[in-house]
């Protein structure tokens, strides 16, 4: 029963990203070609948010529902992995049309063709667990 | 009521939408990024037995396989409840562009020439269909998130490397686009 809320917010989840259109391949490629403000408008919306909301968590030490306070921890230092692994995934994300989330959501739809993706982001996320150690962080 | 609901949503609501999700994910003890599923399932699988980074308590990521099922559920409960199926309004520029690739205008959500049956049984299809999925999933892992952990998440804290990584998003989002892309179509 604990993990029911879960459930809903991953619907709702679902729900927005294809009603807000940010699972079509089109709307990505609209979005890299810089020719409409919709996903750009999602996005900056959302962050927007979030960052006066994360504000007011911290400047109120607003706690969860247990109680316990919510904690933000800072990402390690580097520039490399961020810069290199983000422009491998853009690379993906502009080929695909979709990132993790959407992948799902897309075959929920019933476009089996992003189950293919969906295994071989799987598929990639390995190869990065075998060749890591190899990698600049 | 639900007229309203089956018309594609405007930015505004679905970005206000987002960032609710991201507030009950931290209300509920938990953070907004959905690539660590792909870690989780690669550790669930029991891939932690041949490699170190996949072995770890996936159990405790449970909540957000959860999360996973559930934007499944959603994908499908808007299909069947909540789609009119109308083509996606994009900018006639972008028409334009995509039709200079062979990519038709849209008809539905996504392009037939990708996403449908033939593309999918083709090999130059499903090569595409694999790469662009081994790129997300590699690249997500090494940059340490994807749209929501960095995007969202990381961007609401703040975050230099969040920043960082969204360049990134970005920067290879835009080679695909304008260099990649017209070799490929």
């Amino acid at each position: 029963m604990k993990f029911i809320k879960f459930l809903l917010l991953g619907i709702v989840f679902g729900i927005v990203m294809t009603k807000s259109e940010a699972v079509s391949w089109f709307r990505i490629q609209e979005m890299f070609r810089f020719q409409a403000f919709h996903m750009y408008g999602i996005i900056g919306t959302a962050v927007t948010l979030g960052v006066s909301g994360v504000a007011l968590i911290k400047k109120f030490k607003i706690r969860d529902y247990q109680g316990n306070p919510i904690v933000f921890s800072p990402k390690d230092k580097s520039v490399s992995r961020y810069l290199l692994g983000g422009s491998i995934f853009g690379l993906g994300w502009a080929l695909s049309g979709a990132c993790p989330g959407p992948m799902v959501v897309n075959v929920g739809y019933g476009y089996w063709a992003m189950a293919i993706v969906f295994f071989f982001a799987l598929v990639g996320t390995y190869l990065y667990g075998v060749v890591k150690n190899k990698l600049p962080h | 009521m639900i007229e309203l609901l089956t018309q594609p949503w405007s930015w505004w609501f679905s970005g206000a939408m987002i960032a609710a999700i991201m507030f009950f994910l931290l209300f509920f003890g938990q953070s907004f990024g959905f690539s660590s599923n792909l870690r989780t399932i690669c550790s669930a699988a029991g891939l932690g037995k041949t490699n170190k980074f996949f072995d770890f308590n996936w159990r405790s990521q449970m909540w957000n396989l959860v999360f996973l099922i559930g934007a499944i559920l959603g994908g499908f409960l808007t299909k069947q409840f909540l789609s009119t199926d109308a083509p996606v309004q994009i900018a006639q520029s972008t028409i334009e562009d995509l039709s200079r690739l062979g990519i038709g205008a849209p008809e539905s959500l996504q392009p037939a020439e990708i996403f449908g049956l033939e593309a999918m049984l083709s090999l130059k299809g499903f090569m595409i269909l694999a790469f662009g999925g081994l790129m997300v999933g590699f690249g997500s892992r090494y940059a340490g998130g994807c749209t929501s952990g960095h995007a969202i998440s990381g961007l609401s804290d703040l975050q230099i490397p969040s920043l960082i990584a969204v360049i990134g998003f970005f920067a290879g989002g835009l080679i695909m686009t304008f260099l990649i892309l017209p070799l490929i179509f």
